[in-house]
């Protein structure tokens, strides 16, 4: 069994579904990529795994971590794995640091959480983990408030306070979509750097299908509230089986051949609330026909390790056993 | 930060000058306090005579700056009822002031301030109704409504306590108790709010994230953020310790600061109302001094601010 294993998650916010049955495993040190437009779900995904979405949420499904079911689990059982085994560092990291405490102690607070440190060998800690994420003279910024640091630096004080649990996960909840393109990269590398020495594994959460594809070796692409395309990040590229998919990869500006024009996905997500019957993505879809507004399609198998929601998808891979044909019905799913 | 200090002083003085100034105006158009005090049917030689005496034949610009000279020497003058030192007869009455509204302060800080908490981090609970139906109660129903209906209450129906005097001890329990609540409810719906704001705070998802108990987090992570605003509301309090009973102490008739306002103003006694507005003026100002001296210990971005105000 894998790391963690996400099985059929559904979040509601009152009447309107936020996620519709999610399926996703994160292997032991292994980096995936969770890619869609905003308001798909990407963060609630893992806040509802971890417990933080606020009481009016409704959640269903499981999150299995080493075997045992942590949805839903009492405090006392959640907070050990919040921080612990699975860290989260969030998008704003100037809006996610307690504006009235010093960095030092918001990071030595997690060490002293999760692996019992206090006094002088805690700050000792704090200034090691410090410099590990890059923050030049950590010795006296150790003492400045998050107000008095970049953005990036902030993010790396994030980063920080997610390592000091020695997490053997750590979720990047589009960690770089507020900082500016050079520092943007700067992070990156670092995550990568990070996790190769530390061999823990990563969710990068991102709207960009280029930054998660250099930092990730499989990608989950999302679409309203469900998994609509999972594959290694080369098989992404090369074929990619959902139009949603294709449409965020003709939204991505080439860097080599011809100039040609960037093509937008037309419309926006549907709200949570009017979800059309049938294939959610279907009112922007170009292929979309009579049948996508009728099914709702569960993932099929396109090859070994790849699957996408669609009528349409075809399988590329000769040993995938085809259920094309009468198969278009065997996976179709009527909406709840 | 002594720049910083000295920059709210002068701004402090600033706001001083403009509420004398102000006053001065007000009280010479609104009414002649020679006719208000001699009567209006006294003869027009006594008159005369009153205005000469208290330098009210001169012009307007100079009685102005009379008056400035005589702040600035500490010389209020005298009332004009009686002839006392200005100074001395507002004094006097501070005490008796303070009796009140000082334990009122208290009760505001200790009901309000865990109320708005408690209702925050139960929102739409029954409790946090309850604390909300209080607080908007307490803010909506004047003073002075909820003064007689206490008077109603203990006083004439049930005869526990007595509804006017300084006699003893038991005669500031029913003013205490109107300023306590009314200010309880104010402070309680700040805190809740405040509360509400800071518990949406990303910084507090990152501390539940980071797998504090949520006790943890609201102790050590909310309270703090959230009494930055709550200290402005404080501040008002606080400013108000001297001015802020002049209705209840009219309701039960309390020999305080507030009632001799009240008295001086409709006897035209300028004097004494100048040295009352001043006096609050002074406090009310040395409140919001307080307050950005505790906005610097709560709020580290405040220092910075002081320390860019020095550069």
């Amino acid at each position: 069994m894998a790391f963690v294993e996400i099985e059929n998650l559904s979040v509601a916010f009152g009447r309107s579904m936020a996620l519709r049955g999610i399926n996703l495993s994160v292997e032991r040190g292994e980096a995936v990529g969770l890619v869609g437009e905003s308001g798909c779900g990407k963060s609630v995904t893992w806040l509802a795994a971890l417990g933080l979405l606020p009481a009016s949420a409704t959640v269903r499904g499981s999150v299995w971590l080493d075997g045992k079911d942590i949805l839903g689990a009492p405090k006392a059982r959640l907070e050990p794995v919040r921080g612990g085994r699975i860290a989260m560092i969030f998008q704003d990291p100037a809006a996610s640091l307690n504006p009235v405490h010093r960095i030092g102690r918001q990071i030595g607070e997690a060490l002293t959480l999760h692996r019992g440190m206090t006094g002088e060998r805690a700050k000792a800690e704090v200034i090691r983990l410090m410099d590990q994420v890059g923050i030049p003279d950590a010795r006296n910024r150790i003492n400045a408030y998050p107000h008095e640091l970049s953005g990036g630096q902030n993010q790396r004080v994030m980063i920080a306070m997610a390592l000091a649990g020695e997490p053997e996960l750590l979720v990047a909840d589009e960690p770089t979509t507020a900082l500016d393109v050079t520092i943007q990269a700067q992070i990156l590398d670092l995550l990568t750097t990070l996790r190769r020495d530390t061999g823990m594994a990563m969710v990068l959460i991102s709207h960009d299908l280029g930054v998660v594809s250099e930092t990730c070796s499989r990608i989950a692409v999302m679409y309203a509230g469900r998994i609509v395309e999972e594959a290694p990040s080369g098989q992404i590229f090369s074929h990619p089986g959902h139009p949603y998919t294709r449409g965020l990869l003709g939204s991505l500006p080439p860097l080599t051949g011809p100039r040609r024009r960037l093509v937008a996905i037309p419309g926006s997500v549907p709200e949570a609330a009017r979800m059309p019957s049938g294939c959610a993505f279907a009112p922007r879809c170009d292929l979309s026909t009579e049948l996508c507004a009728q099914v709702d399609p569960a993932p099929l198998p396109l090859a070994d390790d790849h699957s996408a929601a669609c009528v349409f998808a075809k399988p590329y891979q000769r040993n995938v056993h085809p259920v094309a044909g009468e198969g278009a019905f065997a996976r179709e799913r009527v909406l709840q | 930060m002594l720049q910083y200090l000295l920059s709210r002083l002068l701004r402090a003085a600033v706001s001083i000058v403009m509420v004398v100034t102000f006053v001065f105006v007000v009280l010479r158009m609104s009414g002649d306090p020679a006719t208000v005090i001699m009567g209006a049917d006294a003869p027009p030689e006594a008159i005369d005579a009153f205005r000469k005496a208290w330098g009210l034949d001169q012009p307007l610009w100079v009685q102005y700056f009379a008056f400035f000279e005589a702040v600035f020497s500490g010389e209020l003058g005298r009332s004009m009822r009686d002839g006392r030192d200005v100074v001395a007869v507002v004094l006097e009455r501070v005490p008796s002031t303070l009796a009140l509204t000082i334990p009122a302060f208290f009760v505001n800080i200790a009901v309000g301030i865990p109320a708005g908490v408690y209702a925050a981090l139960h929102r739409n609970s029954l409790i946090d109704r309850c604390v909300m139906v209080m607080a908007v109660t307490g803010f909506a129903v004047p003073s002075f409504i909820l003064a007689m209906l206490l008077v109603l209450i203990f006083s004439v129906t049930l005869g526990w306590l007595p509804s006017a005097g300084q006699d003893s001890w038991r005669n500031a329990i029913l003013p205490i108790a109107t300023m306590g609540f009314g200010g309880a409810a104010l402070l309680a719906r700040f805190t809740r709010s405040a509360m509400l704001e800071v518990l949406g705070q990303s910084y507090i998802r990152t501390a539940s994230a980071k797998g504090l108990p949520w006790s943890a987090v609201v102790w050590r992570h909310a309270l703090q953020n959230a009494a930055i605003p709550t200290i402005t509301i404080i501040g008002f309090m606080l400013g108000g310790l001297v001015a802020g009973a002049v209705v209840v102490e009219s309701v039960f008739s309390w020999p305080g600061v507030g009632r001799l306002l009240v008295v001086s103003v409709a006897n035209r006694d300028l004097a004494v109302v100048q040295a009352v507005v001043l006096m609050i003026a002074m406090t009310m100002v040395a409140a919001n001094m307080v307050v950005d001296v505790l906005y610097g210990l709560v709020d580290p971005r405040m220092q910075g601010q002081a320390r860019a105000a020095r550069r």
